[in-house]
């Protein structure tokens, strides 16, 4: 069974990050890291060619500057190797645009049983590109899968809803979303590390790939303006006067918490 | 006499993308094992098996065993990147030496065992499923090595017989091994002659274990050894039968400098706390950290502790590279146990009452940097040793 995962690398969520004032949009020029989102999908796409007995997991990535480490990170979890788009032409493309160059990324790994994708990335947060990228490969979609079990060709998940989950099947080949917290990515081991650095990792344009336009030219969308968020107001202060325990209850009433 | 430390040696300070890679990746791995369960492994006194188990199936612990025998290959650099940070998580020395012995303590089994005794031991050392305790110490013995009388007799058959008593023997009780330094010959003229290095099994039937109460670290026991006739066969000798302190001196230099990496994480993360406290802590309608008296000495242990750290990296650089580094060893060891016991006595001191309290942690990097200053050797002696070998002062004992 071979597995897809798509991966995306991020500014350090534990550094403040910034906008581009020129573009409105975040700023991608640093050090970027392997979306902790991600390793859940890597982690299960291991899990399942593992369980399947043979078969391997590819990345693909679209970061500028040339950017690996992030995916330097999921080979050395154990996928095989990697396509990554970096192309300074790609500046500006919208979720659509991401997921036909993601789309035909995976076309030129040779396609896949399987294709993984969080159900959203944690600097972006669009979580629209897995079933776009589904439609334009004319694949079966599932999202929110929480737990996912491979039978044949038929694919089992657990959709997570609201109130609880759906039990859902399709065949294969599919693109699905995972949540977090849906396996437990393991630990980085020394020797994953170090074969990493040999794992092939292809390097690509958006032409090479085929896909036109791209960037802002091709982006169905425009990031107008931007407004900092409200700052949270001041919390209420009561003064203990020994009831205070009656007004707590009331403004949890009122919230409808109890 | 000039510092000669960084004269010309050629060390590359430009960034190494696998050293980058093994601070991240062991990191992440720590970041699984929180100060939570470090202060419970030492409260209870428990050996803390789950995150010794993640790190050796991550080939952590068996990074500097070469890879013939399935290690990782790498140096006591790799090694001290791997204790520092395993130590700046917050596992202090609870859990820095939990791994130590296993990563470098069979060094001398590397450097002059038998064929037969480094495919037997070094393949499940690398694995990490081998605990190696080291018993050299006694207790009429410390640092005048050359006293001590744990004695080995030949049984006539090829084998030893090995009677006598360790102290201090960290690990002893999880440990199937020990490293044993004792006497089989007898020279008049220098009493560090006539000591042999066995690897030998930790047989109860021979062997009687008991751990000290001490102050601090106290999820890795540190204990008394009773050898009572344990037989050990030949081949288990290391190296040369009466050069068995010369092997051990070849091992004393990556020790103090692992040491210092252990050290110089106690001191990173007890400041790194102190800092968040100070920023968060309001006294007087401003964060604590804002007066001086608080945030000069955690200014203070900051640098102090960046100087230890690149000493220590010097020091395992020339080690790496087959230069003597005795001296930056000996200095690496001296300034980062003053530097981290600064660092978590000023954190104590900056939480205030809650620096005392087990819940804050402090206290707990406290007690474990406070051993620094104790072993692997005194802070005295490494004076000593800078005073005689470096300044060519004459010998005071």
């Amino acid at each position: 069974m071979n597995v897809i995962v798509c991966v995306k690398q991020i500014p350090d969520p534990a550094s403040p990050g910034a906008l581009d004032p020129s573009t409105n949009t975040l700023k991608r020029d640093g050090k970027l890291i392997l979306d902790e989102s991600d390793s859940y999908g890597v982690e299960m796409a291991l899990q399942l060619v593992d369980a399947a007995g043979g078969g391997e997991v590819s990345l693909i990535s679209m970061a500028p500057n040339g950017e690996v480490s992030g995916l330097r990170t999921a080979l050395a979890m154990g996928a095989a190797k990697g396509i990554l788009i970096s192309d300074p032409a790609l500046l500006g493309s919208d979720a659509l645009t991401t997921a036909k160059v993601l789309a035909a990324a995976a076309q030129r790994i040779g396609g896949a049983d399987l294709i993984i994708a969080a159900t959203e990335s944690s600097d972006g947060y669009t979580g629209t590109v897995p079933e776009q990228m589904a439609e334009v490969l004319g694949m079966a979609s599932v999202t929110f899968a929480k737990k996912v079990t491979i039978n044949g060709a038929t694919l089992e998940a657990h959709r997570q809803t609201e109130d609880g989950y759906d039990e859902v099947t399709c065949q294969l080949p599919a693109v699905i979303s995972v949540t977090a917290g849906v396996v437990e990515p393991r630990y980085p081991s020394f020797k994953g590390i170090m074969a990493a650095k040999s794992k092939p990792v292809e390097q690509v344009t958006a032409a090479d790939l085929g896909v036109t336009p791209v960037g802002w030219a091709g982006s169905g969308q425009a990031v107008v303006s931007i407004t900092q968020a409200e700052a949270r107001a001041a919390g209420e202060v009561i003064e203990d006067d020994g009831e205070t325990f009656t007004k707590i209850v009331t403004f949890l009433e009122n919230l409808k918490v109890i | 006499m000039s510092l000669g430390y960084m004269t010309d040696l050629g060390m590359d300070f430009a960034p190494d993308d696998d050293h980058l890679a093994i601070i991240d990746a062991v990191d992440r791995v720590c970041g699984g094992f929180d100060d939570q369960y470090w202060s419970e492994c030492d409260t209870e006194h428990r050996f803390p098996w789950e995150f010794y188990k993640v790190m050796a199936d991550g080939g952590w612990v068996g990074i500097a065993i070469p890879e013939q025998y399935g290690g990782g290959g790498r140096g006591i650099t790799e090694a001290a990147l791997v204790l520092n940070r395993v130590a700046a998580s917050g596992a202090a020395m609870n859990g820095s030496t939990a791994l130590h012995l296993t990563m470098f303590g069979l060094n001398p089994v590397v450097k002059f065992g038998n064929d037969r005794l480094k495919d037997t031991f070094l393949p499940r050392a690398a694995a990490g499923d081998l605990h190696v305790a080291f018993g050299v110490t006694e207790p009429d013995a410390g640092t005048d090595t050359g006293r001590i009388t744990t004695r080995a007799v030949e049984d006539g058959s090829g084998g030893w017989i090995i009677t006598g008593r360790k102290i201090w023997t960290s690990k002893a009780l999880e440990s199937e091994v020990v490293l044993l330094l004792v006497r089989t010959d007898h020279d008049d003229t220098n009493r560090l002659n006539g000591l042999s290095l066995f690897l030998a099994d930790l047989d109860p039937r021979y062997v009687d274990i008991r751990p000290i109460p001490k102050v601090g670290r106290n999820a890795v026991a540190s204990c008394e050894v009773a050898y009572d006739g344990l037989p050990v066969e030949g081949w288990r000798m290391v190296g040369e039968r009466g050069r068995g302190f010369q092997q051990i001196l070849h091992g004393i230099n990556p020790e103090r400098i692992l040491l210092s990496a252990m050290a110089c994480g106690i001191g990173e993360v007890a400041v790194r706390r102190a800092v968040e406290y100070a920023k968060e802590r309001i006294v007087f309608d401003r964060p604590i950290g804002a007066n001086q008296a608080i945030a000069h000495p955690l200014a203070r242990a900051h640098m102090e502790l960046g100087a230890a750290y690149q000493m220590m990296r010097l020091a395992a650089w020339k080690y790496d590279n087959g230069l003597n580094c005795a001296e930056e060893a000996n200095t690496a060891k001296y300034l980062a146990a003053e530097a981290s016991y600064f660092a978590a006595d000023q954190a104590v001191q900056t939480l205030g009452g809650l620096g005392y309290a087990t819940e804050y942690h402090v206290e707990r990097y406290w007690r474990e940097a406070r051993l620094q200053r104790l072993a692997p050797v005194s802070q005295e002696m490494t004076c000593n040793f800078i005073a005689q070998n470096v300044l060519g002062l004459p010998r005071s004992y």
